[in-house]
C-alpha cells in the first residue's frame, strides 16, 4: 500500500512536468519570452533519463546534458519510467534540469517492488527497496553532434550519490554500505556519416544493483571500474533504435550479479514528449535468475 | 552449470573494459581540428549516391528554396533574413549544397566566417536553420542517410558560424 504514495507523488512530478513542458511548447513561437529558455538544440540529442535520472540512454550515463537548452540556455526533463520483471517491479522517477549544454543536476527516485516473490526472500510479500539518486555532471569538451569532422567526442564526468532506504536489509544481505557514490567519465559521439550514435562509460563504483542492495559486501569493499556502452541508429529524426550493455560488480556473497543489457526505441514527438520502449535482461537479481521484461520510459521536458 | 555464466560474463567485462578506454582514451587521441581552408566550408562527399539521393540539382534547388522560405517564416530566426538578399542567397546555397554533396558544381561565395561575420548568431539560430533544413528535406523525400550525409559537412561550421 505504501507505493501508492511515491507512485501518486511520481504521477504528479510528471504532469507537473508536461504542463511545465506545455508551457515552454506554447513558448516555440517566441522564444525570448521565457528568459534562457530555447529548446534550442536538435530533437534527440539529450539522449532520455536513465534511471539514475541522468541525461542517457535507458541504462546508461550519457556525456550528453540533460533538455534541450543550448550553451545560452537551461533546460529539463521529467521522467517516470517503469519495468515489469520476471520476478519484480521496478520504477523510477525524477527530474534533471542542464544549465547552458555544460552543467546538469539530477535527482531520482527507483523503487524496486519485489511482490510475491518478497515472501520467497524472507523479506515479506510487497517489500520495496526504495533508493535516491542525486546526480552532478559537467562536459568537459567536445560537441557530440558540431565536432563532425573529427572523431572527438563529447566527454563529461560526473557523479551520482545514492542513498538505500533499506539499510537494515542491506546489511542483513551483507551489504557494506546504504549510501554510495558512483563516478563516471562518459563519451558520447554522433557520427552522422553513419547515422549512429555511441556512447561509452567508464563507472567506478561499489554499488549492488546500481545500489538497490546498497553498497560493497563481503565478497569486495572496494571501488572497481565497470563500463557502460550504448550503440543508436537514427532512423529519422524522432526515432532512435539500439542496444546497450552495462557491467556491473559482484560483491554480494549471498547472490551474484549479472551484467545488464537492453534494446530499445525512443521515440521523440517533439522537444516537449518522447517514449521509450525496451526489452531489458537485468540477468540474476537476489537469486532470481533471468529477471527480463518490458521497460517503458515517458520523459517531458524543454 | 553456472561456471560456463560466470566466465562469460567476466569476459564480457574484460572486452567492455578495453572498449570504453579505447573509446575514451583513444578517440580524443584520434581528433583532428582541420581549419576551413575550403570557402564552401569543407570538403564535397565523393561519389554521385548523394547528390543522386538529393535528386540532383532540381532536388536541391527545391530543398534550399524551401528552406529559405521556411527560415524567413521561422519566428526563431526571420530576423537575421531581414533585409539581406534572398536572391543571392538561394543561388549561393544550391550551389554550395550542390558542391557539398558531390555534384558538378562549384562554390564562389565568401568563406563561412566572413560570410556570417558580424551577425552574431547563436546556436539556436544555427540549429533552427538545421531543422528547417531538415523538414525541407524530408519534403523533397531525402533519404535519412543521405540527409545526415549533409549535416555531417554543415554542423562543423557551427565553429565558424556561431560567434555568440
Amino acid at each position: 500500500m505504501h507505493d501508492l504514495i511515491p507512485r501518486g507523488l511520481a504521477a504528479t512530478v510528471f504532469a507537473l512536468g508536461v504542463a511545465m513542458a506545455g508551457i515552454a511548447h506554447a513558448d516555440d513561437a517566441a522564444p525570448q519570452a521565457i528568459p534562457y529558455v530555447d529548446s534550442g538544440r536538435l530533437l534527440l540529442t539529450q539522449g532520455v533519463s536513465n534511471i539514475e535520472g541522468a541525461a542517457g540512454g535507458g541504462l546508461a550515463t550519457w556525456a550528453v546534458i540533460s533538455g534541450y537548452g543550448t550553451r545560452d540556455a537551461i533546460g529539463g526533463n521529467v521522467h517516470v519510467s517503469y519495468a515489469s520483471l520476471s520476478n519484480y517491479d521496478f520504477v523510477t522517477y525524477g527530474a534533471s534540469l542542464g544549465f547552458f549544454d555544460r552543467v546538469e543536476v539530477s535527482f531520482a527516485r527507483q523503487d524496486f517492488d519485489t511482490g510475491a516473490t518478497g515472501a520467497a526472500l524472507g523479506l515479506g510479500s510487497g517489500f520495496a527497496f526504495h533508493q535516491d539518486v542525486v546526480g552532478a555532471k559537467i562536459k568537459l569538451f567536445g560537441d557530440a553532434v558540431y565536432d563532425q569532422d573529427s572523431l572527438l567526442p563529447q566527454v563529461a564526468v560526473g557523479l551520482q550519490y545514492k542513498h538505500n532506504e533499506q539499510g537494515p536489509i542491506v546489511h542483513a544481505v551483507g551489504g557494506q554500505h546504504e549510501d554510495g557514490i558512483d563516478y563516471y567519465v562518459a563519451a558520447t559521439k554522433v557520427l552522422l556519416n553513419q547515422s549512429l550514435v555511441i556512447n561509452t562509460t567508464l563507472r567506478v563504483t561499489k554499488a549492488n544493483q546500481t545500489g538497490l542492495l546498497g553498497f560493497g559486501g563481503t565478497l569486495s569493499d572496494t571501488y572497481r571500474p565497470e563500463f557502460e556502452g550504448s550503440v543508436g541508429y537514427l532512423l529519422t529524426r524522432h526515432l532512435v533504435v539500439g542496444g546497450e550493455y552495462r557491467t556491473k560488480p559482484s560483491n554480494l556473497a549471498f547472490a551474484k550479479e549479472d551484467d545488464w543489457f537492453d534494446i530499445f526505441a525512443a521515440y521523440a514527438l517533439n522537444k516537449h514528449l518522447s517514449a521509450t520502449v525496451a526489452y531489458v535482461d537485468l540477468g540474476s537479481i537476489a537469486t532470481f535468475k533471468n529477471q527480463r521484461g518490458v521497460f517503458v520510459s515517458l520523459q517531458a521536458g524543454f | 552449470m553456472t561456471k560456463p555464466t560466470l566466465a562469460f560474463h567476466r569476459r564480457h567485462r574484460l572486452l567492455g573494459l578495453i572498449f570504453g578506454l579505447s573509446g575514451l582514451f583513444a578517440m580524443p587521441a584520434l581528433a583532428a581540428s582541420p581549419v576551413f581552408d575550403n570557402p564552401a566550408g569543407g570538403n564535397p562527399i565523393g561519389g554521385m549516391s548523394v547528390y543522386k539521393a538529393f535528386h540532383e540539382q532540381p532536388g536541391i534547388d527545391r530543398v534550399i528554396d524551401d528552406s529559405v522560405d521556411r527560415w524567413v517564416a521561422d519566428p526563431r530566426i526571420s530576423k537575421r533574413f531581414e533585409g539581406r538578399n534572398l536572391v543571392r542567397l538561394r543561388l549561393e546555397l544550391k550551389a554550395q549544397v550542390c558542391y557539398l554533396v558531390g555534384g558538378p558544381c562549384a562554390y564562389a561565395g565568401k568563406d563561412m566566417k566572413a560570410a556570417h561575420a558580424g551577425m552574431g548568431l547563436e546556436n539556436l539560430d544555427f540549429n533552427a536553420l538545421a531543422e528547417d533544413l531538415q523538414l525541407a528535406m524530408n519534403k523533397e523525400h531525402v533519404p535519412f542517410p543521405a540527409q545526415n550525409r549533409l549535416l555531417a559537412k554543415l554542423a562543423p561550421m557551427q565553429r565558424a558560424i556561431v560567434t555568440k
